[in-house]
């Protein structure tokens, strides 16, 4: 049996944690990456500059400088801000970034945009006479997006999705090294501690791997709700 | 009849694609009960004409009336664009069309499609909207399909499907895009007596289409269109049986 040396507890909690970040920074790339499909679609000059400089940014930078920057950077930043206000004003408004925080937002604004890029393609690959239909028969532009748009899309967008959440996943490893006690922060720990990195890294591995597969599960079941009614060879 | 306002009428809409102007002045006014084909040769602007009706094109000038409710425009950077969604969600709801490629919703059972818009663009009571589809869907032979999906279908009957979608709506005017256009011959047939039915049962029907028969048969008028123009308008029995212009005569000869 592999003695975990007392570092089980800990390792269970990074894991949580990695979820946890992993999740929410999903959560917020999708929305980031609806609104930049959306506003690169645009025909709205200034939205449609606003969504390509976000994407060209975030994809011309590394994940770990964009962490660094965010993280300290932002604390920087607000430290003058702060520190103004208290000169000018005697107000004391000292704050401090959260890493978890920041972690969510920089994670999620990297892939924010490729989500973006998922989804514009995917926007673009639904029939336009299928949202015609919708117009013609009285359907207001948000119907149009929820009834139709949006659930034929998905199905274009799931494959690149799921790639992009593998990729977010192992991604989230980033935090630990801005303080978040995510599982590779704690068996980084327990490596040192113990003198087995092997050992602990490898339960770090079979852990990414088993949340890798549980979700591959949950986007083949999403892939085969949206591909309803849909026939050809990419179901 | 003076106090019930006419389904649908149309007035000197112009359109233009860039340099190329495809509607020079288009009026129509469809009465309750009419059948009116749209004919002429491709390019000629019938398909533009029609879509200008409901407007998934926008007429850049031009009047359009739908019963008794006159559409309202505005400038735009974008060019002239109707100034009140609400209305056009409600001119829309009155207008339905069918379409070549009948664009039924492919994510959706034929039982779904037909209910989709009655649901939730009149708000229609669920139960109600599907007791009703189920009739239409009888009506059109498609009873025993309701609850296949469209790609499980074949053309002829997504396009029945598609016209019990559109009487779901119990539209003022149905507008037809080559609704037989792009079956298979032996398809047509079938979508052609529906429409037949429909056009007997004195359903208002503007139509865009290459069948002769039909236009002959079932049209209370004829409209022959050469670029973006009425060239000849009228009975059938005259337009069809009886062309004036060297144009329409040779766009009726038959081809070998």
């Amino acid at each position: 049996m592999i003695d975990l040396q007392g570092y089980g507890p800990r390792l269970f909690q990074g894991a949580l944690l990695t979820i946890e970040v992993a999740g929410l920074s999903l959560l917020l790339a999708v929305i980031l990456g609806l609104l930049t499909a959306s506003a690169k679609m645009s025909r709205n000059w200034f939205l449609h500059r606003i969504g390509t400089l976000y994407t060209t940014i975030i994809r011309g930078v590394p994940d770990l400088v964009m962490m660094f920057l965010l993280f300290f950077g932002a604390q920087v930043g607000l430290n003058m801000i702060t520190d103004w206000m208290y000169e000018q004003f005697g107000w004391d408004l000292y704050v401090e970034i959260n890493s978890f925080v920041a972690g969510v937002i920089t994670i999620g604004l990297i892939f924010g945009a490729y989500m973006g890029e998922t989804f514009r393609g995917a926007f673009l690959a639904v029939d336009r006479g299928q949202i015609e239909a919708g117009r013609a028969y009285g359907m207001t532009h948000g119907q149009v997006f929820r009834r139709i748009r949006f659930p034929q899309m998905m199905r274009h967008a799931l494959p690149g999705l799921s790639n992009n959440w593998m990729v977010l996943l192992k991604t989230t490893a980033l935090v630990s090294i801005i303080g978040l006690s995510d599982m590779v922060r704690v068996a980084e720990e327990a490596s040192k501690a113990t003198h087995q990195p092997f050992v602990f890294l490898t339960i770090v591995a079979v852990i990414y791997l088993a949340i890798a597969s549980v979700s591959e599960w949950g986007f083949a079941r999403l892939q085969k709700r949206y591909s309803v009614g849909f026939t050809g060879g990419d179901e | 009849m003076a106090d019930t306002p006419i389904p649908l009428e149309v007035r000197n809409i112009r359109k233009r694609f860039g340099n190329n102007e495809v509607l020079k002045g288009l009026s129509l006014q469809a009465h309750k009960g009419d059948v009116i084909t749209l004919i002429g040769a491709s390019g000629s602007g019938k398909s533009t004409f029609l879509r200008c009706m409901n407007l998934l094109e926008q007429p850049d000038d031009g009047e359009l009336i739908v019963h008794g409710e006159s559409v309202l425009f505005k400038d735009t950077k974008h060019g002239r664009e109707p100034a009140n969604q609400k209305q056009v969600v409600r001119m829309r709801a009155k207008l339905s069309m069918v379409f070549q490629s009948f664009n039924l919703w492919s994510h959706m059972t034929l039982l779904e499609n037909v209910i989709e818009a009655p649901v939730h663009v009149l708000k229609q009571p669920r139960h109600e909207a599907i007791e009703y589809a189920r009739q239409l869907l009888e009506r059109v032979g498609l009873a025993e399909r309701a609850d296949y999906y469209p790609s499980q279908l074949s053309g002829g009957q997504q396009q029945r499907g598609a016209i019990a979608r559109a009487l779901a709506m119990d539209p003022e005017v149905m507008l037809f895009d080559e609704p037989t256009s792009a079956l298979d011959p032996e398809l047509v047939g079938d979508v052609l007596k529906v429409m037949r039915d429909l056009a007997e049962e004195g359903r208002t029907m503007i139509v865009v289409t290459h069948e002769m028969a039909f236009a002959r048969d079932v049209s209370s008028q004829v409209i022959y269109l050469h670029q973006g123009l009425v060239e000849e308008a009228g009975a059938p029995q005259d337009v069809l049986g009886n062309p004036k212009s060297d144009r329409l005569k040779q766009f009726l000869a038959p081809k070998h």
